[in-house]
C-alpha cells in the first residue's frame, strides 16, 4: 500500500460524488456506543453543578441551621427513590436478556414510585411551617433555610419530572418493540439519568436539608 | 454544484414562502404553548385562592406579582412548543414517540429548520451573531450620542439604563457564541478530520433555543424592559419592571444553550479525532474551543443557578436577595463564579483563532505549541478561583481580598505565554500581511493593553479607586473588542473563503481593519483617562469638565461604528455581486485539513477519513503533510491531489 501525500494544492479534491454515495457510511467508523456514554456522564456532570451550587446558597443564607422538617417523611421518600432506581436497573437487565414485559413493568412501577415521591414532596411542602415561630410570622418560603428547602427540592422535583416523562416514552417504545439484547442504549440511558437524579437527592438534597 | 452553494442562491423552484414554514410554525407553537403554560398559572392562582390574574397590580415589596407567575409558566411551555413547530417535532419528537421522522430539506430551505449538519450550524450562528452585534453596536452608538455633551437629552436616564442593559448583554451573547457557535461548529468536526459534531441533532438544539434568547430580550420591553445592566445584580433585580424575568428566562435558555454547546465540542474533540490526529497534532483552535467548551459546560450552571434564585425571589416569594435574612452577596459570588470564566470562554477561542492565522500567514510553525496548550488548560484550571476581584469594594469579608489579588495575577502567567508563542511565531517569519493577518496582529497589541490594565484592576489598592470607572470600562473593551472581536474578524476574513467558496475584497478588508484599529483605540484609550478622573461607568451624565474627551470618545465611536459598515459592504460585495472572485480550495497555502477539500465543503466534509500523518504547523520544515487521503473503495490505492 502506497500513501501518497497529499500537500495544500490546487485544484482540492471536488468530492461530491463520493459524498452522495458514502453518506451514513461514516456514522460507524466512530465508538458511537462510548460517544454516547460520554456525552451523558458530562451532562450529569454539568448539571451536578446546579445543585452544588443551590447546595452552597442555602449554607450561604441559612449557616448550618436546621429547620423543621419531617424527617421520618424523609427517609421514607429515599427509600422510595432507591427502590425505584433499583427497579430501573431491574429492566436495563431484563431488556439486556430480552425480556421485554419484565423490562416494561420494571420501569412503569419506577415511575409510579416517582410519582408517589412527588406526591410525598407535596406533602412536606404544604406542612412546612419553617417561620411560624418568627414574630410577625412570615411565610414558608421566605425564611432563609425555607427559601434553600423550596429552591433545592423544587430544583430536585423538576428533574424528576423530566427524568418520569422520558421514562415513559422509553417504556412506550419498548412496548412498540423497540430496543433488544443488542442495542439497549435509550432504556440504558434514561435509567442512568433516573439514578443521578436519585443521586442528586441522596448525596446532596437530603442530607443538606434533612441531616444536617 | 455543492449544497452550501446553493443556500447562497436560493434555486428558484421551492417558493420562498415555503422556507419560512417552519419558523412561522414555531412562532404559532409558542404562542399556543405559552397561552398552555397561562393558564395553568391562572388555574393554579384559582385554586390557591388567589385572583387569575390582576393586571393593575404594583410590584410593591412582600407582594407576588400574578403577571410575573403567568408569564413565567408561559415561557416554560412556549420554549419546547418553539423547538417543536420549527423543526425537532418532525426529526426528534416522532422518533420519541415511536413513529417515522421527517427529514429536513436539503435545498436553502434547510438554513432555516432544524438542520443537523454542523456547517449549516455554523452558518445559522454566524448570520444571527453578526446581526446581533450590528444591533448591540447600534446601541453603543445611541449611548455615546447621549454622552457626547453633560447633561445631555438625548436620551432619558431610564431608557439610557435599558439601552446599556440591551448592549451589555447582546454582546456578552455575541461574545459567548459568535466564537464557538460559528466557527467553533463549523471548522473543529473539519478541522479534526470527522464529518460531523459526536451529536448533531443536539447541535441543531442549541442553535434554535438562540432566537428564543433574541425575540424575548426584545419583548421584555412589552413588561417595561430591564435597567439592571448585563450583571443584573439584585436588589435592584427582584424590585425593577417585569421585563427583568424575560431577562432571567431568557439568558438562562441561552445558558442551557451554552451547556450543550460545551458538552458536544468536549465529546467531539476527544471522540471523534480522525485516525493519527494525536494530542499533539490537533490545531491550537480546537485546543482553544476544546478548553472553552470546558468552562461553558461547567461554570454556565452557576450563571443558571443565580438567574433561577432571581426569579424564585420574584414569582414564589423566596428570599435569596431580599428581605430578613436574604444575602445579595450571594448574587454576586454565584453570578461572577459563572462570569468570570465566562471571559476565558470569549477570549480562549480568540486567542487560538489568532495563534492559528499568525502561523498560518507567518509561514512558520506555531511557536510553543505545548506551552500554549499548557497555558490554556492552566487558565481553565485557574479561572474558578479568580472570580471574587469583582467583588473588592462589595463589603465581602477582607480576609478575601489578598488571595483573590494574588489568584488573580497568577492567572496572568498564562495568558503570558499564549502571548510569548503569539510573539514567537511571528518572530523572523516572512509575514503575509493580508486582511485575517493584520487583524490578528492587531489583536495581539490590543490585547497587551487590556491585559497590562487589567494588572490595576486585580490590585486591591487600584481597584478601590478605579472600580466602577470608564477604566474598567476601557478595560473590558479592550480584551472583548480588542481581543476576542478582532480575532473574530482575523477569523472571518481567513475562513469566509472557506465557508462561501468566495473571495472578500483585500482593498475593502484592509480598510475596514485600518478603520477598526485606529477608530477602536481612538475610542477606548481616552477611557482611561476619563475613568482615572472620575468618569462613572452606567451613567447618563457626568461632571463637565469631561465633556471634551467625551466629545472625542463619542466622535470615535461613531466613526469606528462606520468601520463595520465598510465590512457590511464587504462581505454583500462578494456575495452577491457576479464581479466577486471565487475562492479556490486553498487561497492561503495553509495546512490544516479544513483547506484540503473544496470551498465550500462538500456535505460529507472528506471522501474518505483523513488519516494524519504530521503537525498541522510544519511550515518551511520540509517534513511530513499534516494528512493524507485514501478513497473508499480504493483500498490498494491512495489518492493524492
Amino acid at each position: 500500500m502506497t500513501t501518497m501525500p497529499i500537500v495544500a494544492a490546487e485544484p482540492a479534491l471536488h468530492v461530491d460524488a463520493h459524498a452522495a454515495e458514502g453518506h451514513g457510511a461514516h456514522e460507524d467508523e466512530h465508538d458511537r456506543p462510548g460517544i454516547n456514554r460520554m456525552g451523558l456522564w458530562v451532562f450529569m456532570a454539568s448539571e451536578s453543578c446546579l445543585f452544588i451550587a443551590m447546595a452552597a446558597a442555602r449554607f450561604y443564607l441559612a449557616g448550618t441551621t436546621k429547620g423543621d422538617v419531617n424527617l421520618p417523611l424523609g427517609i421514607v421518600l429515599t427509600l422510595i427513590l432507591l427502590t425505584s432506581s433499583w427497579l430501573g436497573y431491574q429492566a436495563t437487565g431484563a431488556i439486556k436478556l430480552g425480556n421485554r414485559r419484565k423490562a416494561i413493568t420494571a420501569l412503569l412501577i419506577a415511575s409510579l414510585l416517582g410519582v408517589i415521591f412527588i406526591a410525598g414532596v407535596g406533602v412536606e411542602w404544604s406542612t412546612a411551617a419553617f417561620g411560624k415561630d418568627l414574630v410577625p410570622p412570615v411565610s414558608p418560603q421566605a425564611t432563609p433555610f425555607g427559601t434553600a428547602f423550596f429552591a433545592m427540592t423544587g430544583l430536585h422535583v423538576f428533574h424528576l419530572i423530566t427524568g418520569l416523562v422520558g421514562l415513559l416514552l422509553i417504556a412506550n417504545l419498548l412496548r412498540k418493540g423497540q430496543f433488544g439484547p443488542g442495542d439497549h442504549w435509550g432504556v440504558t440511558a434514561i435509567v442512568r439519568y433516573w439514578t443521578f437524579v436519585d443521586v442528586m437527592w441522596l448525596a446532596v438534597v437530603f442530607p443538606v436539608l434533612y441531616l444536617l | 454544484m455543492t449544497a452550501a452553494a446553493a443556500g447562497l442562491r436560493p434555486a428558484p423552484r421551492p417558493s420562498v414562502i415555503s422556507g419560512f414554514v417552519p419558523i412561522l410554525r414555531g412562532l404559532l407553537f409558542a404562542v399556543i404553548g405559552f397561552g398552555i403554560g397561562a393558564v395553568i398559572a391562572m388555574g393554579i392562582r384559582l385554586a390557591t385562592g388567589a385572583q387569575a390574574w390582576n393586571p393593575n397590580e404594583t410590584s410593591a415589596v412582600g407582594t407576588i406579582p400574578s403577571t410575573e407567575q403567568i408569564v413565567t409558566l408561559g415561557f416554560i411551555f412556549a420554549v419546547p412548543a418553539w423547538l417543536m413547530g420549527v423543526g425537532f417535532w418532525g426529526t426528534t419528537v416522532r422518533q420519541w414517540l415511536g413513529y417515522k421522522t421527517n427529514s429536513v430539506p436539503t435545498d436553502w430551505r434547510r438554513y432555516l429548520t432544524t438542520s443537523e449538519d454542523h456547517k449549516v450550524i455554523g452558518l445559522q450562528y454566524l448570520s444571527t451573531f453578526v446581526v446581533v452585534l450590528l444591533v448591540a453596536g447600534v446601541g453603543a452608538m445611541l449611548m455615546r450620542i447621549q454622552l457626547s455633551q453633560p447633561a445631555n437629552q438625548f436620551l432619558s436616564p431610564d431608557v439610557y439604563n435599558r439601552i446599556m442593559s440591551f448592549h451589555g448583554i447582546a454582546m456578552v451573547s455575541v461574545a459567548v457564541a459568535a466564537v464557538m457557535g460559528s466557527f467553533g461548529n463549523y471548522f473543529v468536526p473539519i478541522m479534526i478530520g470527522a464529518r460531523d459534531m459526536a451529536y448533531p441533532r443536539l447541535n441543531a438544539l442549541s442553535f434554535w433555543l438562540v432566537p428564543v434568547v433574541i425575540v424575548s430580550l426584545f419583548l421584555s420591553e412589552l413588561l417595561g424592559g430591564w435597567d439592571s445592566g448585563w450583571t443584573a445584580y439584585p436588589p435592584l433585580s427582584v424590585r425593577n419592571a417585569a421585563g427583568q424575568i424575560m431577562f432571567n428566562l431568557a439568558i438562562i435558555v441561552f445558558g442551557l444553550s451554552s451547556i450543550f454547546g460545551g458538552i458536544n465540542f468536549i465529546v467531539t474533540v476527544i471522540k471523534m479525532r480522525a485516525p493519527g490526529m494525536t494530542w499533539g497534532r490537533v490545531p491550537i483552535f480546537v485546543w482553544s474551543v476544546f478548553a472553552a467548551a470546558f468552562l461553558a459546560t461547567f461554570f454556565t450552571q452557576f450563571f443558571a443557578a443565580s438567574l433561577t434564585m432571581v426569579l424564585l425571589d420574584r414569582v414564589v416569594g423566596t428570599n435569596f436577595f431580599i428581605g430578613q435574612g436574604g444575602a445579595p452577596l450571594l448574587y454576586e459570588h454565584t453570578f461572577w463564579f459563572y462570569s468570570h470564566p465566562a471571559v476565558y470562554i470569549f477570549v480562549l477561542p480568540g486567542f487560538g483563532m489568532a495563534l492559528e492565522v499568525l502561523a498560518h500567514m507567518s509561514r512558520k510553525p506555531l511557536f510553543a505549541y505545548r506551552w500554549a496548550v499548557a497555558a490554556f488548560i492552566g487558565i481553565v484550571g485557574m479561572s474558578g478561583i479568580v472570580w471574587a476581584h469583582h467583588m473588592f469594594v462589595s463589603g465581602m469579608p477582607s480576609a478575601l481580598l489578598g488571595p483573590f489579588l494574588v489568584t488573580t495575577e497568577l492567572i496572568s502567567i498564562p495568558t503570558g505565554l499564549i502571548f510569548l508563542s503569539a510573539l514567537g511565531t511571528v518572530w523572523m517569519g516572512r509575514l503575509w500581511l493580508t486582511t485575517p493577518m493584520l487583524f490578528a496582529l492587531g489583536f495581539t497589541f490590543n490585547f497587551l493593553i487590556g491585559g497590562v490594565t487589567g494588572i490595576f484592576l486585580a490590585d486591591v489598592p487600584t481597584d478601590i479607586s478605579l472600580h466602577d470607572t470608564y477604566f474598567v470600562v476601557a478595560h473590558f473593551h479592550y480584551t472583548i473588542i480588542g481581543g476576542e472581536i478582532f480575532a473574530l474578524f482575523a477569523a472571518f476574513y481567513f475562513w469566509f473563503p472557506k465557508m462561501t467558496g468566495r473571495m472578500l475584497s483585500e482593498r475593502l478588508g484592509k480598510l475596514n481593519f485600518w478603520m477598526m484599529f485606529i477608530f477602536f483605540n481612538t475610542t477606548f484609550l481616552p477611557m482611561f483617562w476619563a475613568g482615572l478622573h472620575g468618569m462613572n461607568r452606567r451613567i447618563a451624565t457626568y461632571q463637565s469638565d469631561l465633556a471634551n474627551v467625551n466629545l472625542f470618545i463619542s466622535i470615535s465611536a461613531l466613526l469606528l461604528g462606520s468601520s463595520f459598515l465598510v465590512f457590511v459592504i464587504n462581505v454583500l460585495y462578494s456575495l452577491f455581486s457576479k464581479r466577486a472572485p471565487r475562492a479556490s480550495a486553498n487561497p492561503w497555502k495553509a495546512r490544516t485539513l479544513e483547506w484540503l477539500v473544496s470551498s465550500p465543503p462538500p456535505v460529507e466534509n472528506f471522501p474518505s477519513t483523513p488519516i494524519v500523518v504530521g503537525s498541522p504547523y510544519g511550515y518551511g520544515t520540509g517534513g511530513r503533510p499534516h494528512a493524507v487521503f485514501s478513497i473508499a473503495g480504493a483500498s490498494d490505492e491512495e489518492v493524492s491531489a
